[in-house]
């Protein structure tokens, strides 16, 4: 095939929309990975009030406050970005798609912003 | 160039197989349901969050309410839907992993996020 | 006078990268650059050009890792550290050097059915097609492609899947799906649903970033999807 090293076939292409694409995958398996804990995590509540609330007293600690944080991020990320690709493929096109891509990552700067002092206001 | 040309340049018959244009079709369905349900999410928990999260707290919001567990019962759908086939596409071009045995997997893993997202709804609600 | 340090691939799938040392001028391109290494310094380096003049595509190769047309690429634009690296264009077979097989790229053209069929006979009256229509006007913003495969080779999906049809031949599909005259629709579109087809696209839009013509075949295809969905959803797809 063509002689790129392989470095070279991971970098992005060099512009914004390659840069957000990576973000926006990368934002998904992050999320995709989180779920099943979730899930689990409410579950605990099937049985009763105080298993639900040993489940919460777990996530009290601060490295789990920080992926909480990180995991809200994501959300607003992918959720943002992914808006960007329905405007892209169904809205009529026009020449300001880079616009997108920036008030993606503004809309999840707020949202992220706004957690982390929700957070730290509980901490 | 002759219709004959068109034939024997590139192939045979179009390829039939339509269950990337469905899964394509679901996967920007269900990013609409997601997109409302995930706004509506994440101001919730905004809210909720503030002044600390307690299993009574949740709980009191939670229970016996009908239309929330109809939100989160309508949210897992939309997520069972959604994330399959994005790790699909994540499988097939990062994997390089086509064919039956991922579609299988995938299916496999709706089921599962289906099943774990309605058993935490109904954990809330009852 | 100043000397760039051009590294270059020699060799097809296997080979290396070889460094000459080209005079740098005032204005320099990187197809001069390249012709100069073949004049000077090494004849048997094979590369491909025809105009000189940004109208063919031909000069068409990877320029520090982007996929650019060499005679309307400035040396003073892209040069970094007074040093370029030069390969062949990517996401295609090397032949040698410099020049790729563009076999496959043009395979895929027809397997998306990219040629117009006509149905009209001598005896018909001339087609009114109305400029100003939203098909006509679809048609004609993608109208300009001349296949040279820069979009081809900046497409990330084709390198993840090389069986994706890829954006030329996608936006091509497209202008002919928006052609009222054109009597194929109904098998293009079928062509172009195909797993990997349009829905493949994930809209990274680097060929719409790189088209040296300034297409958006991001457009096309997204048009593409809504078309073909909306015949699934109908059960008009065949």
């Amino acid at each position: 095939m063509g002689a790129l090293p392989v470095s070279d076939a991971w970098r992005s292409r060099g512009h914004a929309s390659s840069r957000v694409a990576l973000a926006h995958r990368l934002s998904g398996l992050a999320l995709a990975l989180f779920l099943p804990l979730h899930f689990w995590a409410l579950g605990t509540a099937l049985d009763g009030g105080n298993a639900l609330d040993a489940t919460l007293a777990w996530t009290a600690t601060p490295y789990v406050k920080a992926a909480e944080w990180g995991l809200v991020v994501m959300l607003a990320l992918h959720l943002s970005l992914g808006l960007r690709v329905l405007a892209l493929e169904f809205l009529p096109w026009h020449a300001g798609q880079r616009g997108l891509a920036v008030a993606a990552m503004a809309a999840t700067t707020l949202c992220g912003l706004a957690y982390a002092i929700t957070l730290i206001g509980l901490a | 160039m002759s219709l004959a040309g068109l034939e024997n340049s590139g192939g045979a018959a179009a390829n039939t197989d339509r269950l990337g244009a469905w899964l394509w079709v679901a996967q920007r369905g269900s990013a609409g349901v997601l997109a409302l349900c995930v706004l509506i999410h994440l101001a919730t928990i905004q809210y909720a969050s503030q002044g600390g999260l307690s299993a009574a707290e949740v709980l009191a919001r939670t229970r016996g309410h009908a239309g929330l567990l109809a939100f989160y019962g309508l949210f897992t759908l939309a997520v069972a839907v959604h994330v399959p086939i994005g790790l699909r596409t994540v499988a097939a071009e990062w994997l390089h992993w086509r064919g039956r045995s991922i579609d299988v997997s995938i299916l496999l893993l709706a089921l599962a996020l289906l099943a774990g997202g309605w058993r935490a709804a109904w954990a809330l609600y009852r | 006078m100043d000397e760039l340090d051009v590294t270059v691939w020699r060799g097809g799938a296997q080979g290396k990268l070889e460094l000459f040392r080209v005079p740098r001028h005032e204005h320099q391109t990187v197809l001069d650059v390249v012709t100069h290494i073949q004049r000077h310094l090494d004849p048997t380096l094979a590369y491909r050009f025809a105009c000189r003049v940004g109208m063919c595509g031909s000069c068409a190769m990877t320029v520090d890792g982007v996929a650019r047309w060499t005679c309307r690429t400035r040396v003073d634009k892209v040069v970094r550290n007074n040093a370029l690296e030069l390969r062949p264009l990517a996401n295609l077979p090397v032949i040698r050097d410099l020049a790729c097989d563009m076999r496959e790229f043009f395979d895929k053209w027809a397997r998306a059915r990219g040629q117009f069929v006509g149905t009209a006979t001598r005896a018909d009256d001339f087609a009114r097609v109305r400029p100003d229509s939203n098909e006509r006007r679809a048609a004609d913003a993608s109208l300009d492609c001349i296949g040279c495969g820069v979009c081809y080779a900046s497409c990330d999906v084709v390198t993840a899947r090389p069986d994706y049809l890829g954006p030329a031949a996608l936006q091509r599909a497209w202008t002919l799906v928006n052609d009222l005259r054109d009597g194929d629709s109904a098998n293009r579109l079928a062509a172009v649903a195909g797993d990997p087809g349009c829905h493949a696209c994930h809209t990274h839009m680097s060929c719409t970033e790189r088209c040296p013509k300034a297409l958006a075949p991001t457009a096309a295809i997204a048009g593409l999807k809504r078309r073909v969905a909306g015949a699934l959803l109908r059960g008009e797809l065949a």
